[in-house]
């Protein structure tokens, strides 16, 4: 592919490296369904393991969070024509109904405008095909462009 | 069964604990709690997998969040004098600074506990209680042992 193609595509055809790189992604066995420009699909399968309420056996909140915050970040960057160092600045997520008991959670997530220093994006989280039925609304912003330098965060802050 | 007799508080660490411990998720994670007297420390100590991005490296902001969240859900639980677990209607993360990889610590302030709806706020920090990693403000929907068929939808 040459240098001239859209950061969005080369991030579509790394595709399931989006994952591998982030362990925590890994670890809840997320998958990428598609990258296309600023907008991203990612999902994550029921898993025993993650239920939040033993009761009901529906899988935990705090997935469905790291499955939005992770969905936004990765559209955020789909919308950059150059790779930088992004952070959360914050992430407001409404939770309207639990998911199914055993249901994939699709998450879909759209960066509507990209400014020079933030990215406002916006998700829903599902768990079945009907899109007027979501389990979770995400609103998030990224600070774009930050001064993150690898391996800085091995030394505890000043 | 009788409590401690001396205890401040109306639920005790192994009850507490024992809540925790019937969340699968919180084992996935990791979490831990500790307690004393009314004071609730979620710690939740580093490992490899909690990593979302390996380059600074930093903690997964989805697992801040979430321990933040579990932070709240205990704390709620001591708050009422435990009972069942609260469900999350809205939270709202502020990002304070990326998580080292190293233990995380969290505490939260029940702001309101009413007869349906808690408020509650929570920080996370890690080597300094005064410089907070992060931040939540949620609402989180309380399920009385009577009312079952309440929060059935």
């Amino acid at each position: 592919m040459s240098d001239d193609t859209p950061l969005w595509q080369r991030m579509a055809t790394a595709g399931a490296m989006m994952i591998q790189g982030t362990p925590q992604a890994r670890a809840l066995g997320m998958r990428v369904v598609s990258i296309t420009e600023a907008r991203a699909v990612v999902e994550v399968d029921w898993r025993e393991d993650l239920v939040g309420d033993p009761e009901t056996g529906v899988i935990a909140s705090g997935v469905v969070t790291t499955l939005l915050d992770n969905t936004c970040g990765v559209a955020a960057f789909a919308a950059l024509s150059e790779p930088m160092s992004t952070a959360t600045l914050d992430l407001r997520i409404d939770y309207m109904r639990p998911a199914k008991k055993g249901a994939t959670i699709r998450a879909e997530a759209h960066c509507y405008r990209m400014t020079k220093t933030v990215a406002f994006v916006r998700a829903f989280a599902f768990d079945g095909a009907d899109e007027t039925d979501p389990v979770a609304a995400a609103q998030a912003a990224f600070m774009m462009g930050t001064s993150a330098r690898m391996g800085q965060n091995r030394r505890p802050p000043k | 069964m009788s409590d401690a007799p001396a205890s401040p508080t109306r639920v005790n660490l192994s009850e507490l604990s024992a809540m925790f411990q019937a969340v699968p998720y919180a084992k996935f994670l990791g979490v831990q709690l500790e307690l004393k007297g009314d004071e609730l420390t979620a710690i939740l100590p580093f490992k490899d997998d909690l990593i979302g991005n390996p380059m600074l490296p930093a903690l997964h902001g989805g697992v801040v969040g979430a321990l933040m969240e579990l932070t709240a859900v205990a704390q709620i639980f001591l708050a009422q004098g435990g009972k069942k677990i609260p469900k999350v209607i809205d939270i709202s993360i502020d990002y304070l600074r990326s998580g080292r990889p190293v233990d995380t610590y969290a505490r939260a302030h029940v702001t309101k506990l009413g007869r349906r709806i808690a408020n509650v706020r929570v920080e996370a920090w890690q080597f300094d209680r005064a410089d907070p990693i992060a931040a939540l403000h949620g609402h989180f929907l309380l399920k009385s042992d009577e009312g079952e068929s309440e929060t059935k939808a």
